[in-house]
């Protein structure tokens, strides 16, 4: 699992390495060992790689000149901001140059006028959170990471969050980016505009691209009004289809929720067992509820919702008087990650995602599939957008169980892809789901997205390794 | 100089002595990083960061990078905060794995010479002699007074200590002597609770008043206060540097002598020494059975000064500054009373409910002042980077006191106020002086 990088590539000789530190200054390239152990993983299970050295340019033009120079040299290229990923994007399987925008960290600007903020890629997710929420302003993608995720990080993986449902999701709030292409070539697409058709969009090419096509220097997000008040309350369903049901019929009564949130059975159980905090452990779903806006429509709505929930046969319903009540309603979801990561000593969180209409059947087949393979898996995610986040407790050491788990995670994606979903809402492809990747797009989609990246990075240094994969998992076929 | 035998102890020093069920217990979610001061202060760098520091220490347990240089710095950067505990989900027991780790370290490289001698007389004389630490302070206590002090100053004695060092040495309070008596015991004004009341090193010297002062307003909430008669240092200053035998050796010294009577808590007023305090039973479990239950009974005993007097109902009562004018006041947490032992509403609440004191809560209270036991000596750049931020907040305050509740970080805050300039409208005190001082 372990890998010390630079598969058949060649190591930096020190005339390349004096090459960078011209360009960004000796005290902002590393090639310590601890530096480079400490730039080998990102936050998925499994998979660690060393780069062979970390840069941190301080404007574009760096960026530029690195990527110049290590195009001509065949040198891979990771960019990378916080390591919060979840598929395995920001390990560096070649080995080769860690780019960090810790010294691009700045807020270029906030246009008032036009409801924009332009920002530098190693922003914090959290920082602009707070720097346009205290004017009144609201930019809604919320990633779980965000506390440390980057923008630039959010960009490449187009990071969504519990807010995708009524807001959507990172790119639906970019608006221009500058970026640096592996030519070296700085490109400006996009603009402080809300409609724009001139020519290809390449904007959204690059967002949720994973750093393979370009690197993005700096980014122009939209902003919308905060709204003005928020109500929060937690539903519990004796069984999954009551819950999905009263899903649909929020919806389909034309609400749409800020926050609607579920938990499994089994998900309920690890929370109580830990926190005791009187959840009802035979009961099979629980629904957290939020709705955002002016505060009669918001009453109004929360009424509407608490009237449907019990319509479809819940068996309690509880609503926050004030913000310190909806926070420990928000707990019980809050904690289910943390819950479950210390039942044992690896945790593997997926992001298989159907539309919500199939919410119900999915979360019955991964139980079923759990059960074929012995392994445990656990759901909880976003039931408003159908994006489920089964994750399975483990252990790495254990290699007949992983064996297990992957065959299991397989047949998931596969039923997920069946009914009409896809491998990963959010947290992207990398290198961990790239060889699942062709039974969501096809192998014609496979061939058009090899043929972009050809025409792009001829060299193949932008993040080798990652969202194409060396060969293709036969398809698991699944009876049921 | 790291040698290759070194590095290969060490590996099998970790592999001995370093849990891989901890280690795998990181999940490497990275919601530690913002929590932590060294990776926010060392410009976001993932080396100086909880995650980074347990992936190196698993790399060189597995044998993946050797362990060099540049790891050994990572590892001694550490403040042992431990504000990356409370961060994290997966509830990684990172105290317990950087511990083991600096023990193996210290064990088996050969740190300098000088150093090594400085160690020995810290650890081995003055921390486990209580005597010698009176004498040293009284030492002290000589050299203040007698003009010494002045005449040093000017002639820049101390530039040959590390500036820190030297700036600390302005900050010193006045050792007077304590007036604790060790054996005795100090009865409550009504009886409701019987507590042992554990000294400690630094306070029962450097601080010796607000030892007084904990005794007095024990008393008053109507507690007996006996203070055990050959107690002594917690250990904390040893097992946060690697001397893990000398740290127990302490330890079961404490616990004869504070099991010898039956008391309701063991109380202390030093956050650092509480914590540790708290954690015999983890410092001890490798023990046999009877020494394990003893340990897990004065654990669990152990409380700190904030938290016994707000339970003891302080805020149900009354309380008025007896200060004509209002006085602001703020807080700094210290990182061990807040994420060992978790106490960090008490004292907050303890502020609020008082007439004329307007409380003010300070930004970033729960990062680290920089402090950290002996850090400030040993890596005094990164220390003083953090206590210069630290006191940019403090400043925004506008707070005449600043309130804390462990020895280690009162000294930072008298030294940050010294550093900004703001000696002459702020003073750093205990929380319990404050008490002493303005209500009772």
């Amino acid at each position: 699992m372990f890998d010390r990088g630079r598969r058949g590539k060649k190591i930096l000789n020190r005339e390349f390495i004096q090459k960078l530190e011209g360009i960004s200054g000796v005290e902002n390239v590393k090639t310590s060992t601890a530096s480079r152990l400490s730039y080998s993983y990102d936050a998925t299970a499994g998979f660690q790689s060393m780069p062979d050295l970390i840069i941190s340019p301080r404007n574009t033009s760096e960026v530029s000149q690195i990527v110049k120079s290590c195009n001509e040299q065949d040198v891979p290229i990771v960019p990378r901001g916080s390591g919060t990923n979840l598929a395995a994007g920001t390990t560096p399987t070649n080995g080769g140059v860690v780019i960090l925008f810790n010294n691009m960290d700045q807020v270029v600007e906030l246009d008032e006028e036009n409801l924009t903020l332009t920002v530098e890629p190693g922003v914090l997710t959290e920082t602009v959170h707070g720097y346009v929420e205290n004017r009144g302003l609201f930019y809604p993608p919320d990633p779980s990471s965000g506390k440390i995720s980057t923008i630039g990080g959010n960009i490449s993986e187009n990071s969504g969050g519990l807010r995708g449902l009524k807001y959507g999701v990172t790119k639906d709030y970019v608006l221009a980016l500058e970026a640096v292409l592996p030519n070296g070539d700085i490109i400006y697409t996009g603009g402080k505009l809300a409609k724009d058709v001139a020519g290809y969009d390449l904007k959204s090419l690059l967002i949720g691209s994973e750093g393979t096509l370009a690197i993005v220097t700096q980014a122009t997000l939209k902003l919308i009004p905060k709204p003005p008040s928020k109500q929060t309350m937690v539903v519990i369903y004796k069984s999954m289809e009551e819950a999905a049901e009263a899903v649909s019929a929020i919806l389909a009564n034309r609400i749409i929720p800020a926050t609607l949130e579920f938990m499994d059975q089994e998900t309920i159980r690890v929370v109580e067992d830990y926190k005791q905090i009187g959840l009802p452990t035979d009961c099979e779903a629980l629904l957290l509820i939020e709705q955002d806006g002016p505060e009669a429509v918001v009453a109004n709505d929360i009424e509407k919702i608490n009237e449907i929930c019990q319509r479809f046969g819940a068996v309690s319903i509880t609503r926050a008087a004030n913000e310190q009540e909806a926070e420990s309603l928000r707990r019980a979801r809050k904690d289910a990650l943390s819950c479950l990561a210390q039942l044992t000593p690896t945790t593997i969180l997926e992001d298989a995602t159907v539309p919500r209409s199939e919410i119900a059947t999915m979360v019955r087949a991964i139980t079923e599939t759990a059960e074929k393979y012995n392994v445990r898996i656990q759901t909880f995610g976003h039931a408003g957008d159908g994006n489920l986040h089964p994750t399975c407790v483990t252990d790495e050491r254990n290699k007949e169980e992983i064996k297990r788990v992957e065959e299991a995670f397989a047949e998931i994606f596969q039923i997920a892809v069946d009914l009409g979903g896809t491998i990963t809402g959010e947290h992207g492809v990398g290198e961990m789901k790239s060889s699942y990747l062709e039974w969501k797009i096809g192998r014609e989609g496979i061939e058009l997205m090899k043929s972009i990246k050809k025409a792009i990075d001829p060299n193949n240094i932008m993040n080798p390794g990652k969202m194409f994969a060396k060969s293709t998992k036969k398809r698991v076929v699944v009876s049921r | 100089m790291i040698t290759l035998e070194m590095q290969e102890k060490i590996q099998q020093g970790f592999q001995e002595e370093i849990e891989e069920t901890k280690l795998l217990d990181c999940m490497r979610c990275g919601f530690c990083l913002p929590a932590c001061p060294t990776y926010v202060h060392s410009n976001y760098d993932e080396t100086q960061s909880p995650r980074g520091r347990i992936a190196l220490m698993k790399a060189v347990r597995d044998g993946d990078i050797p362990f060099d240089g540049s790891v050994e710095e990572s590892i001694d950067l550490c403040l042992g905060c431990r504000a990356c505990e409370p961060a994290c989900p997966a509830g990684v027991e990172y105290g317990s794995l950087l511990e083991s780790a600096r023990n193996v370290i210290q064990r088996e490289t050969n740190a300098p010479v000088k150093e090594k001698a400085a160690r020995k007389v810290a650890f081995d004389y003055l921390f486990q002699n209580q005597s010698a630490m009176e004498k040293v302070t009284s030492f002290v206590k000589f050299y203040q007074r007698s003009g010494l002090q002045t005449l040093t100053r000017k002639m820049g004695i101390l530039s040959f200590f590390p500036s820190t060092m030297r700036e600390m040495e302005k900050v010193i309070p006045k050792i007077e002597k304590s007036n604790v008596k060790k054996g005795m015991v100090y009865e409550g004004k009504s009886k409701k609770t019987k507590v042992a009341f554990f000294t400690g090193c630094l306070m029962d010297t450097m601080f010796a008043k607000t030892n007084e002062a904990t005794i007095n307003v024990l008393q008053e909430l109507g507690c007996d206060v006996w203070v055990p008669e050959n107690q002594v240092c917690c250990g904390a200053l040893q097992g946060h540097s690697g001397e893990l035998e000398k740290a127990r050796e302490n330890a079961k010294v404490n616990l004869q002598q504070f099991l010898a009577e039956d008391v309701d808590y063991i109380v202390n007023n030093a956050g650092g020494c509480g914590a540790f305090l708290s954690e015999y039973d983890h410092l001890l479990k490798d023990e046999d059975y009877a020494l394990l239950e003893q340990a897990k009974q004065f654990s669990s005993k152990s409380i700190d000064i904030t938290q016994l007097v707000y339970e003891l109902g302080i805020t149900k009562e009354t309380l008025t500054s007896k200060q004509q004018s209002p006085v602001t006041v703020t807080y700094q947490d210290s990182c061990h009373l807040r994420n060992v032992s978790r106490v960090q509403d008490a004292p907050r609440e303890i502020l609020k409910a008082i007439n004329n004191v307007y409380y003010v809560e300070l930004e970033g209270s729960d990062h680290c002042c920089g402090s950290a036991g002996i850090y400030n000596l040993s890596q005094p750049e990164m220390s003083m980077k953090i206590l210069d931020d630290k006191m940019e907040y403090v400043n925004e305050t506008q707070a005449q006191i600043l309130i804390t509740t462990n020895p280690g970080c009162l000294l930072q805050m008298k030294l940050g106020i010294e550093r900004e300039g703001l000696s002459d409208h702020m003073e750093a005190m205990h929380l319990i002086d404050f008490i002493d001082d303005y209500i009772l």
